[in-house]
């Protein structure tokens, strides 16, 4: 009952997140599946130097700048936590 | 001075066709000399939402083709004397023109209208690219369902990759019952997703309905939908006009019956 009440996404919501995703791939022609090994790759490469919260790291394909204004390009934006910056390995 | 204004969507039956006829229409109301050219060729559909679907005698491919001067197929408005119509052709299909004819037809027309209006077919084939060949700018019709924004998406991309940067974006069939209950994106929601400037709210009225079955458009009367669609013609003009408070064009009743439907 109670997670009926707090749990539940309205379908505005869940249309919304849909739709974030969906256009992401529609805009770069790059599936979900493909967003996902690069978010893999990216996180390997930093670990290397620091200590990075793998599960809340975000990517996401934007256009800088708004729109109307001329040119434009796609730009790969993450978000990647850092847990620990002195994570020594070298 | 002369403005091409397409009106697009990507995805069919959002209403390109009701915002073009109720555009044209609040513009020329508004003194503006306006010529709409339905550009749907094989299912035209904006002469009968004017109500002039009696009166056509050449359409756009005779005129791209030489069998009329463009003056014998232009149709006057039976309300507003500056609105005309260059109606489609209903028997013939997308690939009867060309964009490159399309450009040059409306380079005749330019100096005779202060605005022309390009009604786009649905989809992002020949239509499409002939509708936006001549356009300055465009208006981008949308509803807040996912696959109506989808598409708006993609024509945004293919209009911005086709050099047309002066891009509005009109957001239809709002319900504002059913944003109040979680159930659909609110306009921030769309502008968010899209981020297009925005020219106008137009909620879901069934006065739409009732005026096509009239061939009547509905700019200007006193409907919802009307003073939306008279607001975007202000916008237009380049006049500052505060979107409508929507949430209080819902009716007392309406709102009463919305509590007792709620399970």
């Amino acid at each position: 009952m109670f997670k009926h009440i707090f749990k539940r996404k309205s379908s505005r919501e869940i249309a919304k997140d849909r739709l974030k995703i969906l256009l992401i791939s529609d805009r770069v022609n790059c599936s979900p599946e493909m967003m996902e090994m690069i978010k893999h790759d990216i996180a390997k490469v930093i670990s290397k130097y620091m200590k990075i919260d793998t599960k809340s790291m975000e990517i996401q394909i934007t256009k800088t700048g708004s729109r109307g204004l001329g040119a434009k390009r796609p730009a790969l934006c993450a978000n990647i936590p850092i847990l620990d910056l002195h994570h020594d390995v070298l | 001075m002369s403005e091409v204004i397409v009106v697009t969507s990507g995805k069919g039956g959002v209403g390109k066709t009701t915002t073009t006829a109720n555009v044209g229409t609040g513009l020329a109301a508004m003194g503006k000399k306006v010529i709409l050219i339905d550009t749907d060729i094989g299912l035209r559909n904006l002469d009968v939402v004017m109500g002039l679907e009696n009166r056509i005698v050449y359409n756009l491919v005779d005129v791209v083709e030489g069998n009329c001067r463009i003056k014998q197929a232009i149709i006057r408005d039976k309300r507003y004397p500056t609105l005309f119509l260059l109606p489609s052709a209903q028997t013939r299909d997308k690939t009867a023109v060309n964009p490159a004819q399309m450009v040059k037809m409306i380079s005749h027309l330019k100096d005779q209208f202060d605005y022309i209006i390009l009604d786009c077919p649905a989809g992002i084939e020949q239509g499409f690219q002939n509708a936006i060949a001549g356009a300055d700018r465009a208006l981008v019709v949308t509803t807040p369902e996912v696959s109506a924004i989808r598409d708006a998406d993609r024509i945004i991309g293919l209009l911005e990759a086709n050099e047309i940067h002066r891009l509005d974006l009109i957001i239809n069939r709002i319900r504002y019952d059913m944003i109040r209950r979680g159930d659909m994106m609110s306009s921030e929601d769309v502008v968010d997703i899209l981020s297009l400037p925005l020219i106008g709210l137009v909620p879901d009225d069934e006065n739409v309905v009732i005026a096509t079955n009239q061939g009547e458009p509905l700019v200007g009367n006193g409907t919802l939908a009307g003073r939306a669609y008279q607001n975007i013609c202000n916008r237009l003009l380049g006049r500052d006009v505060p979107f409508l408070n929507l949430e209080k064009g819902i009716s007392f009743w309406a709102r009463v019956s919305g509590i007792f439907h709620k399970n």
